[in-house]
């Protein structure tokens, strides 16, 4: 269970989170959608106690991120950015973060069986493909076998056979009861991956609600999103564009 | 290094100690850097050890000369420990991992440390021996057990551990490769060289000066106008002193900065 109180950040001037505040239940695929630059990434990490709110707070099974006792026994995270070394292995990045949490060495090795990365381990991760770097991040999340799990793009640079196995690896992730929040620009991923969706726009919450609530208010996942991320004029446009070109 | 999996406590300073040492060994430049250093502080001493010509002279001083020379590439690699995680972005997996962050900086300086006067040790006794073995017939070489002398050779490692902190204080400051190490060069050396022109009353207080002229001595030494270097001792004392005060502005700013 993540619980976000009346979170709130500032960047200078810029607003990036106003006031945010939502819950991810256990057992369910929560999604988290907003245009670029909504607050998604900034959200996730103050959720995982990386970036300072200036107001509110999110709790974790309860806790504070930073009074966690074991974190990524308790929780594991893909963040949007490469977060490992170029000039170290895969697994050396694997086994000094299970050191730091007293995970055995051998659940370094079933994550990167489990990922599809056993052969290319002993190889420095930065001659790693997207794809191969979003795995050793995916790795990275799972090495705990955490209750709750926060990823960020997860399916950025994979190919179809890597998408479909992240959504169903997702999907049997919640239906062993853990709490799974997933930040996607893919609305038609989310749309198969997600029974529930926390919409976010300039920072706020647009949209807290199941998928199959949009499904039967809107004529698809998509329309619900350009509906509901329309007060968000400025980024409208980059979404055309970005819908146009990609 | 065995991990066991303990299901109650907390993870504490072992923990996060064995995570930093994982990462340090498993970067092949740390050992590039470090033999290179040490590799270059024995050609020095031998160097200086055949051109000899002055019985009288600190020979011992002359031998760890290497010493004061790798103090950039030992400060350099102090700096990578911290600069390498924020360019690579693995700094966000190590606070996640471990949210308390002055206790990654305190295994990171420890891990490091360790390796830095490990390193530092062997270069700067392996120098002493080389450069005296190399010494011209008639120029009898410097012993141990010669009085400041076993003094000489270990305080020369233990700069070269405290140049490594000081590289890993600053880096934690400003998170940036190249402004760290520009900061890190023109602190070592450059401002030693302007301090040298004008006033020689602040030269004792150099870190390159420290190293060269108060730990690596045998006997007290003097600047060009007759003022004294620091003391062995003193000197080691303002080193570790300069060390702490960056290692904890750095720990400061770690926690009240955005990863």
């Amino acid at each position: 269970m993540i619980e976000v109180r009346g979170l709130s950040k500032r960047y200078g001037a810029t607003v990036a989170v106003d006031g945010l505040s939502f819950d991810v239940r256990p057992g369910t695929v929560t999604g988290f959608l907003g245009p670029n630059g909504s607050g998604k990434s900034t959200t996730m990490r103050m959720i995982l106690g990386l970036d300072r709110p200036d107001a509110g707070q999110a709790r974790i099974g309860g806790s504070r991120y930073r009074e966690l006792r074991w974190p990524l026994r308790q929780v594991g995270a893909l963040l949007e950015a490469r977060a490992f070394h170029p000039g170290r292995s895969g697994r050396a990045h694997l086994r000094a973060l299970a050191a730091s949490n007293g995970i055995p060495r051998s659940r370094v090795e079933e994550v990167l069986g489990l990922v599809g990365l056993a052969d290319a381990a002993g190889r420095r991760a930065g001659r790693f493909s997207l794809g191969m770097g979003q795995r050793l991040g995916i790795a990275a999340a799972l090495l705990g076998d955490p209750e709750v799990l926060l990823l960020d793009e997860p399916v950025n640079g994979l190919d179809p056979e890597g998408i479909r196995w992240v959504r169903d690896l997702l999907r049997s992730l919640a239906a062993d009861g853990r709490t799974v929040l997933v930040s996607s620009h893919l609305i038609g991923e989310i749309a198969r991956t997600a029974d529930h969706v926390v919409v976010i726009g300039r920072g706020r919450l647009l949209a807290d609600t199941s998928v199959a609530e949009l499904s039967a208010r809107w004529p698809s996942l998509e329309e619900a999103f350009f509906e509901l991320t329309s007060g968000s004029a400025e980024y409208r446009g980059a979404l055309d564009t970005k819908r146009r070109t990609s | 290094m065995t991990t066991t999996a303990t299901t109650d406590g907390r993870y504490r300073f072992s923990q996060v100690a064995r995570m930093e040492w994982t990462k340090l060994r498993s970067l092949r430049s740390t050992w590039w850097v470090l033999a290179v250093t040490v590799a270059g502080a024995i050609g020095i001493a031998v160097a200086v050890g055949v051109n000899t010509e002055n019985a009288a002279a600190d020979l011992t001083n002359n031998a760890l000369a290497g010493i004061s020379l790798g103090l950039l590439l030992v400060g350099v690699l102090g700096v990578l420990m911290m600069t390498g995680e924020y360019s690579s972005g693995m700094i966000r997996a190590t606070l996640a991992a471990i949210p308390n962050r002055p206790l990654v900086l305190a295994a990171k300086a420890a891990v490091f440390g360790l390796v830095a006067l490990a390193a530092g040790e062997a270069a700067s006794f392996i120098a002493f021996f080389a450069g005296g073995a190399a010494l011209p017939d008639g120029i009898p070489a410097p012993a141990l057990g010669q009085p400041g002398v076993l003094r000489a050779v270990v305080l020369g490692g233990a700069g070269f551990c405290l140049v490594g902190l000081i590289g890993l204080g600053l880096g934690a400051i400003i998170r940036h490769t190249p402004a760290a190490i520009a900061v890190l060069v023109v602190g070592v050396y450059v401002v030693a060289q302007f301090v040298a022109v004008l006033t020689h009353a602040l030269m004792p207080y150099l870190p390159i000066a420290i190293v060269a002229n108060s730990l690596t001595v045998v006997r007290p030494t003097m600047t060009d106008d007759q003022v004294r270097f620091l003391s062995p001792w003193a000197g080691l004392g303002m080193l570790g002193l300069y060390a702490a005060v960056t290692l904890g502005v750095g720990a400061w700013l770690l926690v009240r900065r955005d990863a």
